[in-house]
C-alpha cells in the first residue's frame, strides 16, 4: 500500500500553481500527480517523497487535502499485464474507485488504485504473482 | 450580578405599562412641538397630541419610514438645536442618503444603561474586562457597547475592528471575560484562535459575549457557545432608534428583553400594516419613549420579527423580541420568491460537511434569475473522490431547494475562500442592478 494526497480544487485561475508553490516552499519533491476535474471543481491527487510534510504545510496553507492510502502495484512491462491483473480484480468482485500510473523509482511502470475492498485485492494480487508496493 | 436595574427590569406589568402610557403622551406633544415632519404628519390626519391618552392609543399615530429620515437629512428631524446635540450617528446604508441621528448627553446616558443591562444579560459586572470588536465610528456599535461597559464600571477594551492577531493577542493578554462584536466576525475569531492553538479557558477566558448588527441563526449561536465555551447573546439595536442594546437576550434565551421602558415595539403585518398580537411575524416597528435629541414614532425598521411575552426564568418582565428573521432590505425576490439570508444560513448549519460562510450571487440570465449560493467545504471533511464532492453538493442542493421553493446553485469552495468581513457581512451580489 502506499499513500497519496488528495486535495480539492475549486475551479479558478492559478488555483493549481498555488497548490504547487505551497509544495515546492516546503522542499517537496512530487512523485506523480493526477487530477480528476469537473466544470467546477478538482481533485488533485499527488504522491510526494514526505507526504506527512506535505499534507501538514497544505493544510496549514487552507488547502482542504487528506492523506488516503492505494493499492500499488509494479506492473511487468509486456503486453496484456495489466489487463490479466485488472481480469482477476473483476473477477474477484473487488470494484476500482480510481487508478493511474506512475513511474518507480527503478524506472519501471507502477499503479496505485483506490478500492473499497484493498485487504481483498491485496490477496487477489499476491495469488497473481503481482509485486505489491 | 443578576440585574443592572433591577427595579425597571423587573418591574410588573401594570406599573410599565402606566410608566409608557405616561411617556407616550409627553413623548407625541414633544414631538409635535418640536419636530416639523410630526406636525405635518399629525395635522394631515387631524390627530391632536391631546387625543394621545395611553399607550393604548399609539395605533392612532402615523408610522415614520426610512425615507422621512432621508427626506430630512441631515438636521430636519431633529428637535434639539445643534447646540444641545452631543453626538451624531449614521446609518451604514449602501444606497442614497445617509440617516442621521442626533444624541443628546441625556440620550447617551439612557443608552448606554439599557446597553449595561445587556452585557450583564451576557455575564458581565463591573470587575469585567469587556474586548470591544464592533468598528467604532458612525457606525453606533463601538461607541454604545464602550459607553455601555463604563456605565457598568468595567474595563473597556476599545479594540475596533480588524487587525485579528492583535485581537486575539490582546484577548490572552487583557483577559477579557466579554466580547462584543458580530457573529460573523466572532466565528472569524474562533477559527483564528483554533488555528494558532490557543487553550480555551486557559489562553482564551471569555464567559459571554453579545452579539449583533447581523441576522443569525440558532445553529451559529451553538456553535459559537460550544467553540468558545462562552454564554452568546443576541443583542439587538439600529442607530436611527440607539445602537445596541435596544433589546438582548439573557442565559434562558426565551427571545430578546426589549428595554420597553424606553423603546416601546409593535409588529405588524407587512402588507397592511395592521397590528399584529404576540408571536405573529411581520414588521417591527418602535416608537423612542424617551428620546430628546430625534424622537422617532412607529418608526418602520424593516425587520422581520415576532414578540413574545412568555415569562422568563430570569425575571424580566419585558416584552420579547424573538430572532429577526431577515430584514425586508435583505430580501432577494427570485423568480418572484421572497428569499431571505436567514434560510440560506439554517439549511447550510444543519449540513456538517461544510461551514456556514457563504456569499450568494444574483444574476438575470436570458431574463431569467438564477442565483448562486458559494458555500465552504469544512476543513474537516477527506475528500479524494468526485463522487463525494457532487453527493455533498446535490444534498444541499434538494435541500436548499425545499426550504426556499426556489433552485439556487451551489458552489463549493476550499475552506477560508469566502471574504470575512470585520463589520457587517457583506454576503449578496446582485448583478440584476446593473442591468
Amino acid at each position: 500500500m502506499i499513500k497519496q494526497i488528495a486535495v480539492f480544487l475549486e475551479n479558478r485561475e492559478g488555483r493549481v500553481s498555488e497548490c504547487c508553490k505551497v509544495l515546492k516552499d516546503a522542499g517537496i519533491n512530487l512523485r506523480s500527480m493526477s487530477i480528476a476535474d469537473t466544470k467546477d471543481f478538482g481533485i488533485l491527487r499527488i504522491i510526494t517523497d514526505d507526504n506527512e510534510l506535505a499534507l501538514s504545510a497544505l493544510k496549514t496553507a487552507g488547502f482542504l487535502s487528506s492523506l488516503v492510502e492505494l493499492v500499488a502495484i509494479e506492473v511487468p512491462d509486456k503486453s496484456g499485464a495489466l489487463a490479466d491483473l485488472l481480469i482477476a480484480l473483476y473477477e474477484g468482485s473487488v470494484n476500482i474507485e480510481y487508478m493511474y500510473s506512475f513511474a518507480g523509482a527503478n524506472g519501471h511502470a507502477q499503479i496505485g488504485f483506490k478500492t473499497t475492498s484493498p485487504e481483498k485485492a491485496v490477496a487477489l494480487l499476491e495469488q497473481c504473482g503481482a509485486k505489491l508496493i | 450580578m443578576q440585574y443592572f436595574q433591577q427595579e425597571i427590569e423587573t418591574m410588573s406589568k401594570a406599573e410599565k405599562r402606566a410608566l409608557q402610557s405616561e411617556r407616550l403622551v409627553n413623548i407625541v406633544k414633544y414631538a409635535y412641538e418640536n419636530q416639523t415632519p410630526y406636525r405635518a404628519k399629525m395635522d394631515a390626519i387631524k390627530l391632536k397630541p391631546s387625543d394621545i391618552k395611553s399607550i393604548d392609543d399609539i395605533y392612532k399615530l402615523p408610522f415614520t419610514v426610512k425615507q422621512d429620515l432621508r427626506d430630512a437629512y441631515p438636521f430636519g428631524m431633529m428637535a434639539r438645536p445643534k447646540s444641545d446635540l452631543v453626538h451624531l450617528h449614521a446609518s451604514s446604508a449602501t444606497t442614497g442618503k445617509l440617516t442621521v441621528a442626533g444624541y443628546t448627553q441625556k440620550d447617551i446616558d439612557v443608552w448606554a444603561e439599557c446597553a449595561a443591562r445587556c452585557l450583564v444579560m451576557a455575564g458581565a459586572d463591573k470587575n469585567s474586562v469587556v474586548h470591544v470588536s464592533y468598528g467604532y465610528g458612525l457606525f453606533t456599535g463601538g461607541l454604545g457597547m464602550h459607553y455601555a461597559g463604563e456605565k457598568l464600571g468595567a474595563v473597556v477594551v476599545p479594540a475596533s475592528a480588524g487587525n485579528t492577531q492583535k485581537q486575539i493577542q490582546l484577548l490572552v493578554d487583557f483577559e477579557a471575560d466579554i466580547i462584543c462584536c458580530t457573529p460573523s466576525y466572532i466565528i472569524y475569531l474562533a477559527e483564528e484562535i483554533e488555528k494558532m492553538g490557543l487553550k480555551i479557558g486557559k489562553d482564551i477566558k471569555l464567559k459571554g459575549g453579545v452579539f449583533g448588527a447581523e441576522a443569525w441563526s440558532e445553529g451559529m449561536r451553538e456553535d459559537i457557545e460550544k467553540r468558545l465555551n462562552i454564554r452568546a447573546c443576541d443583542i439587538y439595536g439600529l442607530s436611527e432608534i440607539a445602537g445596541p442594546g435596544v433589546a438582548c437576550d439573557c442565559q434562558f434565551k426565551t427571545g430578546m428583553h426589549f428595554q420597553d421602558d424606553h423603546y416601546y415595539p409593535e409588529i405588524v403585518d407587512v402588507d397592511t400594516l395592521e397590528p399584529l398580537g404576540y408571536d405573529k411575524s411581520g414588521e417591527l416597528v418602535i416608537t423612542t419613549l424617551t428620546k430628546e435629541g430625534m424622537p422617532l414614532i412607529r418608526y418602520r425598521t424593516r425587520d422581520i420579527a415576532s414578540l413574545n411575552d412568555d415569562p422568563c426564568p430570569c425575571g424580566r418582565t419585558s416584552v420579547k423580541l424573538n430572532k429577526i428573521t431577515g430584514r425586508s432590505d435583505d430580501m432577494l425576490i427570485i423568480r418572484g420568491v421572497n428569499v431571505f439570508p436567514s434560510q440560506i444560513e439554517s439549511v447550510l448549519l444543519k449540513n456538517e460537511n461544510i461551514q456556514p460562510h457563504y456569499h450568494i450571487n444574483v444574476d438575470r440570465v436570458n431574463n431569467l434569475d438564477t442565483m448562486e449560493i458559494v458555500v465552504e467545504l469544512s476543513p474537516h471533511i477527506a475528500l479524494d473522490e468526485v463522487a463525494h464532492v457532487e453527493e455533498i453538493r446535490k444534498k444541499l442542493s434538494a435541500d436548499m431547494a425545499s426550504a426556499l421553493s426556489v433552485s439556487a446553485k451551489i458552489t463549493l469552495v476550499s475552506p477560508g475562500t469566502v471574504a470575512r468581513s470585520e463589520g457587517k457581512a457583506k454576503r449578496i451580489t446582485d448583478n440584476r442592478k446593473l442591468k
